[in-house]
């Protein structure tokens, strides 16, 4: 059983919502409900396990119907994927609890499709073969396009229509890519090309190079880097919160292919090749730290802010990426995890505190008082206090540990002083935003308020609270990271490991 | 036969790419065909182009690269999974934009005027 528990988080999701489009459940939402929560438990449980495993026996490898590494597919689930499979499985869940008050309703197949999302993600971030990675990459994809459609409106549709063929438009260039890495390097094996890179000879060194970048480019693309970003606030907007919420892990999946590929095949040994996208990266993610920030001063609604706090935190990640060190990558994975929760929190809070607040919604004006001030207030200060990075919250410490990874790095001063200058234009706006919506007020509520459902409250708490929690265990999480840090580089084992005695 | 071969690939994406780049919903979704067929012919030549070889040993004197096979025909069913719901998409998007404009509006004085008049007329 054990070593089936690699697969299962892929395989659990995509069985819960094969079985949700079964009879039984095919159009009882109860039971759809109710399988969907239940199944969403049972995969983060497996991917916890899954987690604690690679903790204490280090990487394992699964080969797809016991083909061995080069030529079968591989699932790899070294500490930095299981911790990233456990964190979209755990916010699958959050997402599933809280569309239960009614969101599922607004369109046919919500749950479903959750949980093909997360299993295209999960595959993402598991699979150890590039061609792999696009399909489960397209997975993600259908998925994400049809719920970003789910209970939508005008504005909506055409958010969809531009995100899709962009996203289209990415796949041709993630496949051209694939190709000219195939044909130069003859593998699609992660592990296999980053041994076949170092071989590389003549002009297929430039041919690799061009593939590497192709592929740079797709990655930037699905992470919403600078200048492909524009896609972004605009889908996350207007797509119902509680998908949003969901996404929030999307951007974070093109961060994590480009730390597999630039460190991975492209890092420290690959000879000529090494490191080739680091300047692209290290620039490319200032400008997008930069855009953000200015999208959430320009924001004029919370929704909006979400998102353009969304494309900081893909600025800051992708910094760490470009740094290349075990530090820098720790300290990303750290802020990966918070910097996810936190935004997918935001989205949800946005949404309750835009149904409390009648017409004004989520704008940043003076509006009726929401009917629940303390509660949504608190969570909305705690979330708050976590994205901008002040003490004592999750985010301090991420900011601390992304500012100390950062100092010996060429140019360090720079992102120094752009993500310092970001994060007061964050405090700004936030502190307006929260201030504005909760204290500035017209009117008096009426008694008929919409409150919050329970299963709501519930679905948020879940991520606030895991704000503080990372910051009590901020000990183990970092060892933890750290120990993901050293995984993710190191370049020789990972080959043992996928590899074997094969070479 | 590889000018000819690449030559084609080319003609494709340069097809794809204009017709892409025309941003209204009917042409879009005849470039994505194009360019994802170009990506197609690209990734069955990433195997290196062949002759009358057969994809499995022992069949012919020589083989072709199995590969590349593979991923074209995960290619192509996903791509026409992709054009189908892209098509939907744009069938949706016109009829509640008003118009067939990749951003939702014409950027012409006298096609805005048509878009009024047709909203006007589906208020009467």
């Amino acid at each position: 059983m054990t070593q089936h528990l690699t697969s299962l988080p892929v395989l659990l999701p995509m069985l819960a919502a094969i079985f949700m489009l079964m009879p039984p459940c095919g159009k009882n939402l109860r039971a759809r409900r109710i399988v969907s929560v239940g199944m969403g438990v049972i995969t983060t449980v497996a991917s916890a396990i899954l987690l604690l495993m690679t903790q204490e026996h280090g990487t394992s490898v699964y080969a797809i119907g016991n083909w061995s590494a080069p030529f079968g597919i591989v699932l790899i689930a070294d500490p930095l994927s299981a911790l990233l499979v456990t964190l979209t499985s755990f916010l699958g869940l959050v997402c599933g609890l809280y569309s239960c008050a009614g969101d599922d309703e607004r369109g046919s197949f919500f749950h479903p499709l959750l949980h093909f999302l997360v299993l295209g993600v999960n595959g993402a971030f598991l699979t150890g073969d590039a061609f792999n990675l696009f399909v489960f990459f397209e997975v993600l994809l259908i998925a994400s396009y049809s719920l970003l459609m789910h209970g939508g409106d005008k504005r909506n549709t055409r958010a969809a229509l531009q995100y899709v063929i962009l996203n289209l438009v990415g796949s041709s260039v993630f496949l051209i890519a694939l190709g000219i890495l195939y044909g130069t390097l003859g593998t699609l094996n992660m592990a296999d090309m980053a041994q076949k890179v170092t071989q590389l000879q003549g002009d297929d060194v430039y041919l690799a190079k061009i593939g590497g970048l192709l592929l740079l480019v797709v990655f930037a693309l699905k992470g919403a880097l600078l200048p492909l970003h524009l896609w972004l606030p605009n889908t996350y907007s207007t797509a119902m919160p509680v998908v949003a919420a969901l996404f929030a892990i999307m951007t974070k999946v093109g961060v994590y292919s480009m730390m597999r590929v630039y460190t991975l095949i492209f890092g420290e040994e690959a000879g000529e090749l090494s490191h080739m996208a680091q300047n692209w990266l290290w620039w490319l993610a200032i400008a997008t730290i930069v855009m953000g920030a200015i999208g959430v001063l320009a924001s004029q609604d919370l929704r909006k802010m979400v998102a353009n706090l969304v494309v900081v935190s893909v600025g800051t990640l992708v910094a760490l990426v470009a740094v290349q060190t075990v530090q820098s990558s720790a300290a990303a994975i750290y802020y990966l995890v918070h910097s996810t929760l936190v935004s997918a929190a935001l989205f949800l809070l946005a949404d309750l505190i835009a149904r409390q607040r009648g017409k004004v919604a989520d704008r940043i004006t003076a509006g009726r008082p929401v009917s629940q001030p303390l509660l949504l207030g608190g969570a909305f200060l705690v979330a708050a206090v976590a994205v901008i990075g002040m003490p004592p919250l999750s985010g301090f410490v991420g900011k601390v540990w992304i500012l100390r990874s950062t100092l010996d790095a060429p140019y360090g001063n720079w992102f120094w002083l752009v993500y310092l200058v970001a994060s007061l234009a964050i405090l700004v706006s936030v502190s307006k935003a929260g201030s504005t919506v909760f204290w500035h007020q017209t009117g008096k509520g009426d008694s008929e308020q919409e409150r919050a459902h329970p299963a709501q409250l519930c679905a948020v708490m879940l991520l606030v609270l895991c704000t503080p929690l990372m910051v009590i265990f901020a000990g183990p999480l970092s060892e933890y990271a750290l120990l993901a840090a050293q995984e993710l580089h190191d370049f020789t084992g990972l080959l043992q490991d996928v590899l074997g005695g094969v070479n | 036969m590889e000018l000819l071969y690449s030559s084609c690939v080319g003609l494709l994406v340069a097809c794809g790419v204009f017709l892409i780049l025309r941003a209204r919903t009917f042409p879009v979704v005849l470039g994505l065909t194009m360019l994802s067929y170009a990506v197609n012919l690209f990734l069955f030549a990433s195997g290196r182009l062949t002759m009358n070889k057969a994809a499995v040993l022992g069949f012919s004197d020589g083989y072709a690269d199995p590969l590349p096979q593979a991923l074209v025909l995960t290619a192509i069913v996903i791509g026409f999974a992709m054009t189908a719901f892209v098509v939907i998409l744009a069938i949706r998007g016109r009829a509640d934009l008003g118009n067939d404009h990749v951003n939702g509006s014409e950027v012409t004085t006298s096609s805005r005027n048509v878009g009024s008049q047709r909203k006007e007329q589906s208020k009467a």
